[in-house]
């Protein structure tokens, strides 16, 4: 296998910058809609994963890191569980119970409808798509290391 | 064709799948029965008319399949050797399946008929869910907002996940070649 730093070919390269826009894209429709079709934050989240993951494939680690900030990625992963915590929070604040839904319910198929489920599936979208890649980022950094050694 | 023959069909699939990628030799042969597998569980779940298992099933399976395929590619697993289980282990595992099916044959009559579940919970969300959460997807309105404090804990469950890989990789990459990134 020869994915050193240099990732794969001049072909994969190119068709992954053309498509990995639209994966995240989608990634972040199927985040956005999960109160009105099937999906949601998890599913959304994976196609994110996805998509980071086809650039780690296909340009290397050093690239990747050279476009997406490692440090950023690390804080919004560890945030978005207390940002979960924190809608809890504010439902026990002024809805009365914790995770009351306490945004207004607004028009059934409205896109910016059904409170506070939107934020929540925004959190999981992030914590999934983060969380997946990550692990994914720290396995290739090992293995890299490990044929460091030869 | 009633749905049941689908599943069955489907099921038989990968059970005869499950059995390819265990005696098969190649390892990046056994990586694509195990994914054909998966895939089969996505359609059963689309038959039962569910999707939104269906596109997160295929979603983790493609995911997986790139994780297996990355992780043993590059590793010299390409010739298992034969595992020397004898054969009185595989009795003992086919008696034990045996007398659990039987003692579960009880159990098995109480259960509601398919297709025809009990529906006292699911009842309520499925007429009032609309109206309580505002959602239009009724899978959304009961993870996110009836059970949202199930979906805290499996929030919990990913950040332990990544914290303890993060945690064993970092120290090992560290050990063997003195500080990555």
């Amino acid at each position: 296998m020869t994915d050193k730093p240099a990732g794969m070919t001049l072909i994969i390269k190119t068709v992954c910058r053309l498509l990995v826009g639209l994966i995240l894209l989608y990634g972040i429709y199927i985040i956005l809609h999960g109160h009105l079709s099937p999906g949601g934050g998890f599913g959304g989240g994976v196609v994110l994963a996805l998509g980071l993951l086809a650039v780690l494939l296909a340009y290397g680690r050093e690239e990747t890191l050279n476009w997406l900030r490692l440090g950023l990625l690390k804080d919004l992963e560890h945030a978005s569980p207390l940002a979960f915590l924190l809608v809890g929070l504010a439902g026990v604040a002024w809805g009365g119970a914790f995770l009351a839904n306490i945004l207004s319910k607004g028009r059934l198929f409205a896109l910016l409808s059904s409170g506070l489920i939107l934020p929540l599936n925004v959190v999981i979208g992030l914590k999934v798509g983060l969380s997946l890649f990550l692990v994914v980022l720290a396995m290739a950094e090992f293995d890299l290391d490990k044929g460091a050694e030869e | 064709m009633p749905i049941e023959t689908w599943l069955t069909f489907l099921l038989g699939f990968m059970i005869l799948g499950s059995i390819v990628a265990l005696e098969i030799k190649d390892i990046l042969s056994s990586i694509v029965a195990i994914g054909v597998v998966g895939l089969a569980v996505s359609l059963a779940f689309l038959f039962l008319q569910a999707p939104d298992l269906a596109v997160v099933q295929f979603l983790f399976e493609i995911f997986a399949l790139i994780i297996l395929v990355r992780t043993f590619i590059r590793k010299d697993f390409h010739v298992m050797e034969k595992a020397s289980s004898g054969r009185w282990i595989i009795g003992f595992t086919l008696i034990g399946l045996a007398a659990v099916f039987l003692l579960s044959l009880k159990v098995f009559r109480v259960l509601p008929p398919f297709g025809e579940p009990l529906m006292e919970t699911s009842r309520y969300y499925l007429e009032h869910g609309a109206a309580d959460t505002g959602a239009a997807n009724i899978v959304a309105g009961i993870i996110l907002d009836y059970r949202a404090f199930d979906t805290l804990g499996e929030v919990t469950v990913l950040l332990t996940a990544i914290l303890g890989t993060l945690t064993v990789l970092r120290f090992r990459a560290r050990d063997g070649k003195g500080g990555g990134r």
